[in-house]
């Protein structure tokens, strides 16, 4: 076999298996699609322009966030600010990410980054802890599927808007943060894993009752970070030698 | 469409993305990267995340807290993705259905 053709069997089984975990954040998301564009129709927006939504921003709390300021008098700077208030963190991933992608060209990190959601960042995360290429077919394979049930579950949210049940009764509401607890326990083998996210914890719950949300997040996710700084030792590179 | 809600869909989709490149953008300006911001981003996964769990948890009812318990221990025990979904989720349900 040539080496082109089995470069080209390598990646199409990599976006395969990429492809095949993403079907876990695909279901969590399914809920938050349709009750995403059932609300943005409820808010007055028309159904393109809730697709348009999720087609560009593509960040789901955003986007809520961004509903909830469109039918008031607030100005629309502010409706942005809020916008980019709540997708904040994403520099965080972006910058931790960003470190495992120098096998990639310029345009696969111009696309990739475009895609780079909280499952999609801790899902990539975790195949480099787990020693495993960090390939751009793996990458689109994940993000792929899931970006595209987000816009059609988006439209098929605006369109049935009045048939969407009552999330709460479904524990719809809740299926996020579960899933997002999922997420950290993945990563409860990392050192300082349990100090971080104790801290992390409280901080952002005060901030929650203090300056409140989103800022929250990042809040929160600072105290956790600095904590990690912090309390590894500043030159372990030299200790190692 | 209302050219206002084209701009602000506009304007927060350009400031999302740009939030997605912009960590990598300036990290991979320096040469090499200091331990402590090195193990300030190995942080990052459970520093984030848990933000987005906390506050729900600590507004939660019974019902919720559970659900979130439930996860836990299915995690702690090597139970996957799905096993803490589906299960969480039930434990969840039943529980808002029993309390109300």
């Amino acid at each position: 076999m040539s080496a082109e053709s089995y470069a080209e069997r390598r990646q199409s089984s990599d976006f395969l298996l990429g492809a095949r975990e993403s079907v876990p954040i695909v279901l969590a998301v399914v809920p938050f699609g349709l009750l995403f564009g059932a609300l943005a129709v409820e808010h007055g927006l028309s159904i393109f322009e809730a697709v348009l939504m999720s087609v560009t921003i593509y960040a789901g709390a955003s986007q809520m966030v961004g509903l909830d300021l469109f039918g008031t008098n607030i100005a629309p700077w502010l409706v942005v600010l809020s916008i980019f208030a709540v997708n904040f963190r994403h520099v965080l991933y972006s910058a931790t990410i960003g470190r495992y992608l120098d096998h990639w060209t310029p345009l696969q990190r111009v696309i990739g980054f475009f895609f780079l959601v909280d499952p999609q960042f801790a899902e990539a995360e975790r195949r480099v802890e787990n020693g495993e290429p960090l390939s751009f077919s793996w990458y689109m394979g994940l993000a792929l599927p899931v970006y595209l049930c987000w816009i059609a579950e988006s439209w098929l949210g605006a369109v049935f808007a009045s048939l969407i049940p009552d999330a709460h009764a479904f524990g719809l509401d809740f299926i996020l943060p579960i899933y997002f607890l999922a997420l950290v326990m993945s990563f409860r083998k990392r050192p300082l894993w349990l100090p971080v996210v104790a801290v992390s914890a409280v901080a952002s719950v005060v901030a929650y009752h203090t300056i409140g949300s989103p800022w929250h997040v990042s809040f929160g996710a600072m105290a956790g970070i600095l904590l990690g700084a912090l309390l590894v030792p500043a030159t372990p590179a030299e200790e190692k030698q | 469409m209302s050219t206002t809600t084209f701009w602000i869909i506009f304007a927060g989709a350009v400031l999302t993305y740009l939030t997605r490149v912009g960590g990598h953008l300036v990290l991979s300006r320096f040469e090499r990267v200091h331990p402590r911001v090195e193990a300030g981003l190995n942080a990052v996964p459970a520093a984030v995340l848990t933000t987005l769990v906390a506050p729900a948890a600590m507004e939660g009812g019974p019902a919720e807290i559970a659900a979130l318990v439930t996860g836990a221990v299915i995690a702690l025990v090597g139970g996957g993705m799905m096993t803490i979904f589906f299960v969480s989720a039930a434990v969840l349900v039943g529980l808002r259905h029993l309390i109300g």
